[in-house]
């Protein structure tokens, strides 16, 4: 395998523009001092209660993402580019959406494949022609994002349904500025603590038009046991809404109401965290006890709004992500600014051939897996595991797609032996209101902590960082910098 | 507000005063145990400790007749066989924080949160009275911390005052429960005043609602066991007395009643609890008899508990 692009040093040993703080700073702090500040942080995330559940681990009910003290940094013009690659591909996910669910142009065109459409599993025939306010479907988007070279990002993932995780990009911000007040000040750091106040303006905008000039808005947790609950009851603190289960929901009439101390209260939004699956028992599955009955009657109607909609499902699955270069053209009529990763449709005879000749140096996904479950790494598998995929792969083409391993780039990270680089993706959250879409600078970065390791997911032991979005410092503020970095270490010295 | 977020506000409080409860009554009756006999032991200490804090048929039921010390202790502190234990109550009372994350103020959280971690390095079976003694502490201080950021942090609406009447409620039940299981030496005819053979107990009693000093203050004599009784029963500066209590539960029911603009029958049962409190002395209160009075008074207060469910929690 290549040798991995390194954000801080690149390929060499120089220092990229953004990080020159940094590489300073950590070439300058004895390790014992990093060990303990990486101990407070642990001490501060488990006090404040910030931990996942891993489903299938009985003796881990709550576990603490490890958090990886040195930051990521992305240069402003690094980022801006990254936005505009986001809102473009963000805005054509939406037209897909309401496409699809409407007049099927893109499918008439023979631009994606009617099967993969309308067979999807996440397809949903009851939003076949429903018209929804504003046409937005994909209203919270997290795109995940890697990187092999200087110029390079690749869309690694799309997660139009209920993307997790941007809890921690905030709490990481909070965490970094507590215990290095210094390293932050000394960098010009775009904030993100404003992501709640922008989610709740993307969510209100969303409202009926039966909804009052300040509409209610409500966000639907799976519940306590719901490994992400954390992240629920965070955004819902954000958010000034009320966190609630299926249970303190009823409809009436078609109108969503809450149970509350006063009475039922009218509900208008409802940003749910809940899969389409789970919404409504008499729409979807009938076992479902965390939904709300009637809920899909009622939004049907038009009188509350979902977010996101119902059936975006089918625009993230791995299949139709094959086809986003395409989609962005047909609908922006521009080339798409963020590149998908190369990938091999298991479901086009030659790609097939192709990935089965390859297996031990291609990366074989599930179309609609998630979380890593269920994926072939082909460099780090043994010739068993190969071949129990050469199986799945013959008896199921369809269900597969596969991808050359990428050198994922890497960044300095704080280990057990000191600072060594390791692999890193990047997750930016970007929110689709009525009044436009918006990205906050930056996203979560995730970290797979062990060496050599590409799997970054928190379910299979990855860690997180803060992510940075820095205005690059002039040549002069750089002197400054050093002059005063200097000073400082100059009086901290023992007499 | 939710009506499940008002629910758990509300047991949360409770199970955090009921853990503050049994960390008293344990401390009391540690001490109690401890002295020689003839000094005031006149029945089985831990059975009264379990009696107060009304699980003594949950333990027989386990442990038989006999209430050893380090059974007693076990079941009241760590017992998970016990519902209300004072490890139960604070594991409850954290998952019903984390239910309602969002109502409660960072500080409120982090108390309850760092509690639940802390809880894990006690565990049953730890019977060395330093040990305990230290256990007993962290259960107050965690209390206090709770109740104090509650106190100062909160915003004062209608989450404040449903964890006001849920802590009330729990104290007003405690605080009887613990003069009934005592009643006894507290009647004995006025021949008997003055010797010292209860002398102990009385004081347990106090010592147990951390109102040794407050007696003094108050009445300024010697421990009579009727100034004791009226102490916890109708004097309003006692910040455990039933009275004091209901002093409170009316006031936080009118409040929300007021925020809500409508009123039911829990504020007029509270009313009517209050009134009969304010309106009695202690004389009246033991020539009907301590015990009758506290039984209704516990059951009154149970009631009380149902009605507020009814109206608001569900």
């Amino acid at each position: 395998m290549v040798r991995a692009f390194d954000e801080m040093t690149g390929l060499g040993a120089e220092c990229r523009a953004g990080y020159e703080i940094v590489d300073t700073w950590l070439k300058n702090t004895p390790p014992e001092l990093l060990r303990q500040r990486r101990h407070e942080a642990e001490l501060l995330f488990r006090r404040i209660g910030i931990t996942f559940a891993v489903y299938g681990d009985a003796e881990g009910e709550e576990r603490l993402i490890p958090f990886d003290i040195v930051p990521r940094i992305l240069s402003r013009p690094e980022w801006d580019r990254l936005e505009a690659g986001l809102v473009q591909r963000v805005t054509a996910l939406n037209l897909f959406l309401d496409d699809v669910y409407g007049k099927g142009e893109i499918v008439r065109a023979g631009v994606v494949p009617e099967d993969l459409v309308y067979r999807n599993p996440y397809y949903r025939p009851e939003m076949q022609g429903v018209s929804l306010p504003h046409r937005i479907w994909v209203s919270i988007a997290g795109i995940d994002i890697v990187r092999v070279d200087a110029d390079t990002f690749y869309v690694l993932e799309d997660n139009a349904r209920t993307p997790s995780g941007v809890s921690y990009m905030l709490e990481n911000r909070e965490v970094m500025l507590r215990l290095f007040p210094d390293l932050c000040a000394r960098h010009r750091i775009a904030p993100v603590e404003n992501y709640g106040d922008e989610l709740l303006a993307t969510l209100k905008s969303m409202a009926p038009r039966t909804a009052t000039a300040d509409p209610t808005v409500v966000l639907l947790t799976p519940g306590p046991f719901n490994s992400a609950y954390y992240e629920h009851s965070f955004l819902a603190d954000k958010l000034g809404a009320e966190l609630v289960e299926g249970t303190d929901l009823y409809v009436r009439e078609n109108v969503v109401y809450m149970r509350t101390t006063e009475g039922p209260k009218r509900v208008d939004v409802i940003y749910r965290r809940l899969d389409d699956d789970f919404i409504d028992p008499l729409a979807f599955r009938a076992d479902s006890v965390l939904g709300v009955p009637g809920l899909m009657a009622a939004y049907r109607a038009g009188n509350v709004t979902l977010a996101n909609a119902v059936g975006t499902g089918v625009s993230d699955d791995k299949a139709v992500y094959s086809y986003m270069p395409e989609i962005i053209r047909f609908y922006t009529g521009k080339d798409a600014i963020l590149k998908n990763v190369p990938t091999h449709r298991c479901r086009e005879p030659e790609a097939l051939k192709y990935v089965l000749d390859h297996l031990p140096e291609l990366v074989v996904k599930e179309v609609d897996g998630s979380g890593g479950y269920g994926m072939l790494v082909g460099p780090k598998a043994d010739a068993a595991k190969i071949e129990t995929f050469r199986a799945k792969l013959k008896a199921h083409p369809e269900k597969f797609i596969a991808q050359p391993t990428l050198a994922l780039s890497t960044c300095p990270t704080f280990v057990g032996e000191g600072v060594a680089p390791r692999h890193v993706d990047l997750r930016p959250y970007v929110l689709t209101g009525a009044d436009g879409v918006r990205v906050v600078p930056g996203g979560l970065t995730r970290v797979a902590l062990e060496a050599g390791s590409l799997v970054v997911n928190s379910s299979q032991g990855g860690g997180t960082k803060d992510t940075w979005v820095v205005d690059v410092p002039t040549p002069q503020q750089m002197q400054q910098i050093h002059q005063t970095q200097q000073q400082q270490q100059a009086s901290a010295k023992p007499v | 507000m939710l009506s499940r977020t008002a629910d758990s506000l509300f047991w949360l409080s409770r199970y955090v005063e009921r853990a503050e409860n049994t960390a008293r009554i344990v401390d009391a009756a540690s001490r109690l145990a401890a002295l020689p006999t003839g000094y005031g032991a006149v029945g089985n200490e831990w059975e009264s400790a379990l009696a107060a804090s009304g699980c003594l048929a949950a333990f027989t039921e386990i442990y038989g007749e006999e209430a050893t010390a380090d059974a007693a202790i076990d079941f009241l502190a760590f017992s998970p066989a016990n519902p209300s234990s004072i490890k139960n109550c604070l594991e409850i009372a954290r998952f019903n924080a984390r239910a309602v994350r969002t109502a409660l103020t960072a500080e409120m959280w982090e108390t309850i949160n760092s509690a639940w971690l802390e809880l894990k390095a006690y565990g049953a079976g730890e019977l060395d009275l330093t040990r305990l003694a230290d256990f007993l502490r962290f259960v107050k201080r965690t209390s206090l911390a709770f109740d104090g950021s509650a106190y100062r942090t909160m915003l004062r609406n209608d989450a404040y005052w449903f964890t006001r009447v849920g802590v009330f409620i729990e104290r007003a039940d405690a605080t009887a429960r613990l003069l009934d299981v005592k009643y006894h030496v507290l009647l004995p005819p006025e021949a008997q005043i003055g010797g010292s053979l209860d002398y102990f107990q009385w004081s347990s009693i106090l010592r147990a609602v951390s109102a040794q000093t407050s007696y003094h203050w108050v009445y300024r004599q010697a421990l009579k066991p009727w100034l004791v009784a009226d102490l916890m029963v109708l004097n309003k500066q006692m910040p455990r007395s039933l009275a004091a209590c209901y002093e409170n539960i009316t006031r936080n029911l009118d409040q929300i009643a007021h925020g809500y603009g409508r009123q039911g029958a829990a504020q007029r049962h509270a009313r009517a609890l209050y009134t009969q409190l304010e309106s009695s002395d202690i004389d009246t209160v033991i020539a009907g008899g301590l015990h009758e009075f506290l039984s209704d008074f516990i059951a009154d207060n149970g009631r009380l508990g149902a009605l507020i469910t009814e109206q608001y929690l569900v």
